[in-house]
């Protein structure tokens, strides 16, 4: 009987493997030539059996989705349905590097505690600290449209930027040196399929007041305008640690992105996200001062993965309006080209590495042509420096908003080596990941190092020293403590229960007290949660100590199926509307979302959490 | 590349020679007829068939022609039958047009497509219609079987898993709302606050002064 049943599993996995594979080659428009070349066809025109080959990882360089994930077929049937991409030859172009933003000298109007709503700002608060925490620097940004290459097998695509650029531009900033950025919606009437020509813009997750925030619904309209002042404080500045705030919530990788509600997901998929870079006394970006870490820009190099998917007809960017759980692509792109090349020198690297979504987890390798791992080090969870280095050889978990600031040293390689930064956790829908980790070299590769032979002086801090960065900050005696269920039902997203909506709030923290959050994930599926404003200390995990990387402060909180995390915060010095949500962009736009208000009084809705064990 | 030549290279492939798979390579990388569709066009092929439907008041019509195209709506699936979800959506809904007012059927239209459309004749539809006491304006809609399932996929309310899926009880509640000629289209939960979903579906007329600026602030 056992045989029996296990042989037509096997028969019945062939077939299904078969199917797959017809689908992968059509999509992948292979030839005959081209077929033999792969050898996936013999001279007498017969398939042959491909196991564990994916022709269009072949072809598009893009990895196999795993033996175990049935990718459907785009064949308009709608409902989940994703488009196999176009075939793209890997590693053909270098990782573009966004731009830095270059402040203006002057704003006209100038900037106003107010909203100016006469001459078209669409902000509906006053600014909390404009006058005491002035802007030095000023920074004009249009969010329009414009044709960008993404691979040069592909046509080029419309897509909405931040000043004409995919990722927008990066704002190098400094602690003490506060900024205004005067942010302008220029989009185009037609949105070619996909998109709202409305926005919010979120900065993920700076110490900002409300209403420079992003807030999900303070988004505004094509024609309008809204002032976000960005205070660049340290957290604790006007409350427990006047004036300065407390160094040991610096913050150094932060991102920007659209938070429009309900379309965040398609305006960040169509373009919408940059980095926003915090340095200060000890994180200077010069590798001979401070915590020496490599020197910004030569050295430390900001990297957005996106995985996207593109109409196999005609090449463009195509984004599933059906999908409700998760959109996973078939194309990695880096800093918004597919699977660029990037060459290093023979020495230390410090690499940003950000997950812009939509919705899939990574974990990242780095694997050698032998096949083996390049192990490296995390300095820094979601922008903020661990107390001190981890190294890893099994790789790096990275879910939808998470930063992971890594030290790779290149120093070891000969010129001319290649290592390819992989994925090869496996996912198979938006649910979540697999357990699989898929065996080196039939990941996704993302990225191919290629080393090159220049002399390099290399004077940043070697990790295996073991270097101290900043302590996790002194804990308070919390005021509350709340418990969250995240749930599903009948298909809508519900927090304790309950459902979005923008003008309730759902409770009220007191500003300047400590509050500790239990967060609890629901039956089969996986969270990547994000808390605006404050970063969190993660006291436990399923009533374990967390593990070391997660040991610091985050902003964003991996529930997988019934995970049960307790979080500490602090919130501290301003007040206002914050949501919390899911960021798998895709549950966030279908309402996996709630508002919170700090305020002075503060209440305590949402502690009920004796139902909740 | 259009479907018959997909199913041609399958042809192909199954047996040895592939001239039709050489012969359709040739030429452009991608595909002419679809390159020059417009997007609007793409999203009409995508995810809105023109299936016949037939109203509770008994009236047949074209699901693209006569109830999406260059219209804001607002869908949901139901059924007559269902003593879940559908009572509390159904009634959230009927707040919802209470508020939205003479715009309902006017330049807002409000669709609820039956999950068991060999259940939920015309006349099952018109009689849930009267004993929720609905105004005009709000159509609810029944047809063939196959087609209400693959209607129901391409608008996506299916569950990602199967067996979810085949629990009707189960169903997605969630109210997909869009501006079919600006191609705006998204989708909130059917339960939620009555004035919120209001809002939203004011988000698809480009008209409103505050469709594109939060105003309500509390």
């Amino acid at each position: 009987m056992a045989n029996i049943s296990k042989r037509n599993r096997r028969r019945e996995r062939e077939i299904r493997n078969a199917a797959k594979n017809r689908r992968e080659i059509i999509a992948a428009r292979l030839n005959r030539r081209d077929m033999i070349k792969a050898g996936l066809l013999t001279g007498a025109g017969y398939l042959i059996q491909k196991n564990g080959l994916s022709a269009r990882a072949q072809f598009s360089g893009g990895g196999s989705f795993g033996s175990d994930c049935d990718r459907r077929w785009w064949d308009g049937s709608g409902g989940n349905g994703t488009p196999v991409s176009p075939p793209t030859t890997p590693f053909v172009e270098p990782l573009p590097i966004p731009p830095i933003a270059q402040s203006v000298a002057s704003l006209s109007p100038a900037p106003t505690v107010n909203p100016n709503t006469a001459a078209g700002e669409a902000r509906t608060r006053p600014h909390q600290a404009l006058t005491t925490l002035p802007p030095q620097k000023f920074y004009e940004v249009h969010e329009r449209e414009a044709l960008i290459s993404m691979h040069p097998e592909l046509p080029l695509q419309r897509l909405w930027t931040f000043n004409g650029t995919v990722p927008g531009q990066t704002y190098v900033a400094r602690y003490g040196e506060p900024i205004l950025v005067r942010n302008f919606n220029d989009l185009p009437a037609n949105n070619g399929g996909f998109g709202l020509q409305s926005v919010s813009t979120h900065l993920h997750n700076g110490h900002t007041p409300s209403e420079s925030d992003g807030f999900p619904c303070d988004f505004f309209g094509v024609g309008k305008w809204y002032d976000q002042h960005y205070p660049n404080v340290l957290a604790g500045f006007a409350s427990s640690h006047p004036p300065n705030g407390d160094i040991n919530e610096s913050m150094s990788t932060l991102w920007y992105h659209d938070h429009r509600v309900d379309f965040t997901s398609q305006n960040v998929y169509k373009g919408l996200a940059g980095f926003y870079l915090l340095f200060n006394q000890f994180d200077t970006g010069d590798e001979t001062t401070g915590f020496r870490l490599p020197s910004f820009p030569q050295f430390d190099i900001p990297m957005m993965f996106n995985d996207k998917n593109f109409d196999p007809d005609d090449g463009l960017l195509a984004f599933d309006l059906a999908n409700r759980d998760g959109i996973l692509g078939d194309k990695f792109l880096v800093n918004g080209k597919i699977q660029p090349f990037f060459e290093v020198k023979r020495r230390r690297y410090r690499f940003r590495w950000l997950n812009g979504g939509p919705s899939r987890f990574y974990r990242m390798y780095l694997t050698k042509s032998d096949l083996t791992n390049h192990p490296f080090w995390i300095i820094s969870n979601d922008g903020n420096l661990l107390k001190n280095p981890v190294q890893t050889t099994s790789g790096l978990m990275i879910a939808v908003a998470e930063r992971m600031d890594v030290i790779v040293d290149f120093s070891s390689f000969a010129a001319g080596s290649i290592i390819h930064l992989e994925n090869r956790l496996e996912q198979c829908d938006g649910a979540g990941p697999t357990t699989n980790i898929l065996p080196a070299g039939q990941g996704n590769k993302v990225l191919q190092f290629r080393v090159v032979s220049d002399p390099v002086t290399d004077n940043s801090v070697n990790p295996a020293t073991n270097p101290t960065f900043y302590q996790v900050p002194t804990r308070v005696t919390e005021r509350i403590q709340r418990c969250f269920k995240f749930d599903r039902n009948n298909g809508q997203w519900v927090i304790n229960d309950k459902l979005f909506d923008c003008n309730e709030v759902r409770f009220r923290v007191k500003r300047n007290t400590a509050e500790i959050w239990n967060l609890e994930g629901g039956f089969d599926w996986s969270h990547p949660i994000h808390i605006h404003f404050e970063e969190h200390q993660v006291l436990s995990r399923n009533r374990n100590t967390p593990t070391l990387i997660e040991r610091g402060r985050k902003d964003v909180i991996r529930l997988g199926e019934n995970d049960d995390v307790s979080i500490y915060f602090r919130f501290r010095d301003f007040t206002g509307r914050y949501p919390m949500h899911c960021h798998n962009i895709i549950h966030e736009d279908h309402a996996m979302m709630l508002r919170f208000d700090i305020d002075d009084v503060g209440n305590n809705n949402e502690s009920n959490c004796d139902s909740h064990r | 590349m259009s479907k018959i030549n997909r199913r041609k290279m399958l042809a192909g492939l199954a047996v040895a020679p592939l001239a039709t798979v050489v012969t359709s390579r040739a030429g452009s990388l991608f595909d002419r007829s679809w390159a020059t569709k417009s997007s609007r066009e793409k999203l009409q092929a995508r995810y809105f068939p023109n299936f016949e439907l037939t109203t509770h008041e008994g009236k047949k019509v074209h699901f693209y022609d006569d109830l999406i195209k260059d219209k804001i709506v607002v869908i949901n699936f139901m059924y007559a039958q269902c003593e879940g979800i559908c009572v509390p959506v159904t009634q959230n809904l009927k707040r919802v047009q209470n508020l939205l007012g003479k715009r309902v059927g006017r330049d807002i239209f409000m669709y609820s497509i039956t999950l068991k459309p060999d259940e939920d004749t015309p006349e099952k539809l018109k009689h849930y219609v009267q004993m929720h006491k609905l105004k005009p304006g709000w159509t609810f809609l029944t047809g063939k079987s196959d087609e209400i399932a693959l209607l129901r996929k391409k608008l996506g309310f299916s569950d990602a898993k199967a067996k979810l899926d085949k629990d009707v009880t189960n169903h997605i509640g969630m109210i997909r709302y869009g501006n079919e000629a600006h191609q705006w289209w998204a989708m909130c939960p059917g339960q939620a606050n009555p004035p919120w979903i209001v809002e939203s579906i004011l988000w698809m007329d480009p008209k409103a002064d505050d469709v594109h600026s939060h105003k309500r602030q509390s």
